[in-house]
């Protein structure tokens, strides 16, 4: 008897142990999978922060330029510098002379090597007439080559015997370089990996976020305020809280289709473009605005109010004179996580056309653009080598500008937090 | 009458009723006629509401009239011109826009196009002009008719309060008018669909191909919209995602509330919300780049093989997404449960996993439930990791190392890009987003409705 109740104790306490087990094992699941991906995208991503250029002793000849006196920006923003490149380049490899071999020598730089001549030459007109050393950008392969992101041997190898070896001895001439790359941070999108930049779709969901903002935080705030003190118990505010509610919950393609069908057929707005992508995200960040906004009213003691309406306020002045200060940092922080959401929406702005190839860093909220999420798409869907590591950097940037959003509500959040201990 | 010149003309008006109203009411004349009903601060906010409002009327009503008027006109001259209008005519509009703002050059139009921009100069430059003598007319008029009202027993604070309030109630209704707007555009659209397709052929076809032929007697391309496979693949990958965050959700949710010490949980928490914050296209990249990989190599080790696009990776990253989700609303409504049913059954010398499982859970099941189907219908609406991972090809399969595609990634490839708006294939995504819409809207109610009455019955 004794010996079976002890059985079934030591039983139980097994069950209890594996239980508990299941919890930690779970925990770390997810835990595992969430540094897992943060490993994967660094590891991946950290290396197109940098990129590798050549190092070429330039002659800047007005002639093969084709400028000719006066020598303005424009002239210059015309010239043609491809050949100044090359002759920089074959001068490193004099014995380089059949057409075939000299076309598989300048696979070695990028098509922004003669961009980068320019951008130099209009930065310094003095130097026209003079030999220069500069480091233009090398072509993606070898890029990648440098970084050990392709392989030297092996199948659908991507460079030939003698390019290797042109390759093996600028490195031993040390002639190339290992730099920041500032085009990354400060340039638009381009065909090229090694030329793609993020700021264009930096400066895109900047625009998108702020239209964003502007639409969704005053009407948040309006709604929310009507339905926690002015809105009688009718069936209308009924409708008006279950609409919420399920409009929280909508998934983020059928507001893609809202905006295609009623904001670019129907009024006809501009493709493309942040104005109507943020449009679209402040209908989707609404909800989330007005959910927290309520949350954080309905917090407010009653004494405030009280207190404001037996001192003769209206009840509107109680509302906005007393109730919605102290209940602002709420707002705020619902708005901030309502905005980190809308930072990392894409398929919406996928339909309302913010995909389309932008070369340039957009003006205004009315210039075609991209958005960062949409911009990582596009890297992802590449079929270029060059950018998987410029897609796994985009997403360190998003989710740098993510954690800086977090990091902003929660300071807000334990600010008042302490104020109102 | 450029755009700024407006903006200037607006906010000069604005802040000059302001300023005027205030002065009125705060001047010794208007002192004299005794004790005033409102401070002279809502007299000047009376005068600006008078002046903006019809502004804004008039502002609104110019924009629908540059796009339902201007736009024809535009749009015919350019056909009487002999350019044909395409299919994509937003494009058309935009470009000759560009050229007549000077974003675009005008090297490269074609005579037609270079007449309809110069339509659209002269008729927008008369339509500025008119609007900006319409804002002014409206503004002075309205400012004027509230100026005169100003007097001491005007009860100016109650009028400003009135509309105060009234622009409260008008807000709250944007919500409706998204869902009511939502309802509409793809309501009327899908309609226009189904008098392609019908009805029963695209619930029931077993079908996908939305290609049309571009040329009439193109063979073998007729377009075919049964979407089965679509719901099928969907339902495929939610069921796979659902297998990975259940469990994990609901294990971790419990761990964190029953046992877990508060540092423990403090620690824990937000690292699970990082996981809730990623964005999905993240998740999709994630999805290709690693765990699709691993999912060929690990089948091909015992000896399956799997499409590099498989509906297990883009459902196993999916769950992963929504292993969070379940987690918080989970924790929330087992913390929501009475401690007296906790400690009476631990009274009755329960272990603490008996108290979970046979009092606990079955207390919070209703709840549990909810937020499970709050997660199905996340997992049916998710595009990103399906659009990235799982692939496009519209099998009919429950084998999950195959590719299937589901109803949010053919919206999504269908929209992407150029469309004709006049195309079964492009409103298909209509009736599929039609058909997303309602499903997810039936899980939402039936969910929210479990959780709000389960609220109850614990306050």
């Amino acid at each position: 008897m004794l010996t079976t109740n002890k059985k079934r104790l030591r039983k139980r306490h097994r069950a209890e142990t594996r239980f508990r087990a299941y919890g930690v094992l779970s925990l770390l699941v997810a835990v595992g999978i969430l540094f897992t991906l943060i490993y994967s995208i660094v590891t991946h991503g950290y290396s197109a922060f940098y990129r590798t250029t050549l190092l070429l002793d330039i002659e800047l000849d007005p002639e093969r330029i084709a400028v000719s006196p006066p020598y303005s920006r424009s002239a210059l923003m015309q010239g043609r510098y491809s050949s100044l490149v090359k002759r920089g380049l074959y001068a490193l490899f004099p014995e380089v002379t059949d057409r075939r071999d000299r076309r598989e020598l300048t696979a070695l730089l990028s098509p922004g090597a003669e961009l980068a001549v320019r951008d130099y030459l209009i930065d310094h007109p003095d130097s026209l007439g003079t030999t220069i050393v500069l480091e233009v950008p090398m072509s993606s392969d070898y890029d990648q080559l440098y970084k050990e992101h392709l392989p030297r041997s092996g199948e659908n190898l991507r460079f030939s015997e003698q390019q290797l070896q042109w390759f093996d001895r600028l490195l031993q001439e040390g002639r190339i370089r290992y730099r920041f790359n500032t085009q990354f941070l400060f340039g638009a999108d381009s065909r090229y990996p090694e030329l793609a930049g993020i700021a264009g779709a930096v400066v895109g969901s900047f625009y998108a976020l702020l239209v964003c903002f502007l639409l969704s935080f005053p009407l948040g705030i309006a709604a929310a305020t009507y339905l926690e003190e002015f809105a009688p118990k009718t069936r209308l505010t009924r409708i008006i809280e279950a609409n919420i509610n399920n409009l929280a919950a909508v998934p983020s393609v059928i507001f893609g289709l809202l905006g295609l069908a009623i904001f670019l057929n129907v009024f006809g707005l501009p493709r493309s473009t942040p104005l109507v992508g943020g449009i679209v995200l402040s209908l989707m960040t609404l909800p989330t605005i007005i959910i927290a906004t309520r949350a954080s009213i309905r917090s407010v003691s009653p004494g405030i109010r009280q207190a404001g309406l037996a001192m003769g306020a209206s009840p509107v002045q109680v509302v906005f004179h007393h109730v919605l200060p102290v209940a602002l940092p709420g707002t705020l922080t619902g708005t901030i996580i309502g905005l980190a959401q809308a930072l990392g929406e894409t398929a919406p702005l996928l339909m309302i056309g913010m995909v389309a190839f932008i070369a340039n860093v957009p003006a205004t909220p009315l210039d075609a653009s991209a958005a960062l999420p949409v911009q990582i798409f596009l890297w992802a869907e590449s079929a270029e080598r060059g950018f998987v590591e410029k897609t796994s950097a985009a997403i360190m940037v998003i989710m740098m500008f993510l954690i800086m959003m977090n990091l902003l509500a929660v300071i807000i959040r334990s600010k008042t937090q302490s104020k109102v201990e | 009458m450029n755009s700024i010149q407006l903006i200037t003309i607006f906010i000069v008006l604005t802040a000059s009723a302001g300023v005027l109203g205030w002065r009125r009411a705060s001047s010794p004349a208007f002192l004299q006629q005794g004790r005033s009903r409102s401070r002279a601060v809502y007299h000047g906010s009376y005068t600006v509401l008078w002046c903006t409002v019809p502004m804004i009327i008039v502002a609104l009503g110019w924009l629908l009239v540059e796009s339902w008027v201007i736009r024809p006109a535009v749009m015919q001259t350019l056909a009487l011109g002999g350019v044909q209008p395409t299919a994509n005519i937003a494009f058309q509009y935009l470009e000759i826009r560009n050229i007549a703002t000077g974003v675009l050059p005008d090297t490269h139009a074609s005579d037609a196009v270079l007449i309809a921009v110069e339509r659209y100069k002269s008729l927008s430059s008369i339509a500025s002009n008119i609007f900006a003598a319409l804002l002014l007319v409206a503004g002075v008029s309205g400012f004027l008719y509230s100026y005169r009202r100003i007097s001491a027993k005007f009860p100016a604070r109650e009028q400003v309060e009135k509309f105060v309030r009234f622009f409260l109630l008008a807000s709250s209704t944007v919500a409706i008018l998204t869902t009511l707007s939502i309802v509409m555009a793809l309501v009327v659209e899908a309609l226009l669909f189904f008098k392609h397709v019908p009805l029963l052929d695209f619930l029931f076809g077993t079908k996908w191909s939305p290609q049309v032929a571009i040329r009439a007697d193109q063979v073998g391309s007729s377009g075919a919209f049964g979407a089965i496979p679509l719901f099928a693949g969907t339902l495929l990958i939610a069921l796979i995602a659902m297998l990975v965050a259940v469990p994990i959700g609901l294990f971790s949710a419990i761990f964190l509330s029953e046992y877990a010490r508060p540092s423990v949980r403090h620690t824990i928490k937000p690292m699970l919300e990082i996981l809730a914050g990623i964005p999905t296209v993240v998740y999709g990249f994630f999805a290709a780049l690693t765990v699709a990989p691993l999912v060929v190599k690990a089948s091909a080790a015992i000896g399956l093989s799997a499409s590099s696009e498989s509906a297990l990776a883009a459902g196993l990253v999916m769950g992963v997404m929504i292993i969070p989700f379940i987690s918080s609303l989970s924790d929330d409504v087992i913390s929501a449960i009475p401690t007296s049913l906790r400690l009476g059954s631990l009274a009755l010398g329960a272990t603490r996993s008996e108290t979970i499982r046979k009092v606990i859970l079955p207390a919070a099941l209703p709840g549990i439930m909810g937020a499970i189907l709050l997660a199905v219908s996340r997992a049916i609406g998710e595009t990103m990791i399906v659009v990235m991972a799982a692939g496009l090809a519209a099998n009919l399969t429950a084998n999950p190392l195959e590719s299937v595609t589901t109803v949010t990634a053919q919206i999504v490839t269908i929209l992407i890009g150029d469309q004709e708006f006049d195309s079964p294939k492009t409103l298909a995504a209509f009736a599929l987003g039609l058909t997303l819409f309602c499903v997810t809207l039936v899980l939402n109610f039936v969910a929210l409705k479990i959780v709000s009455t389960y609220e109850e019955r614990y306050d």
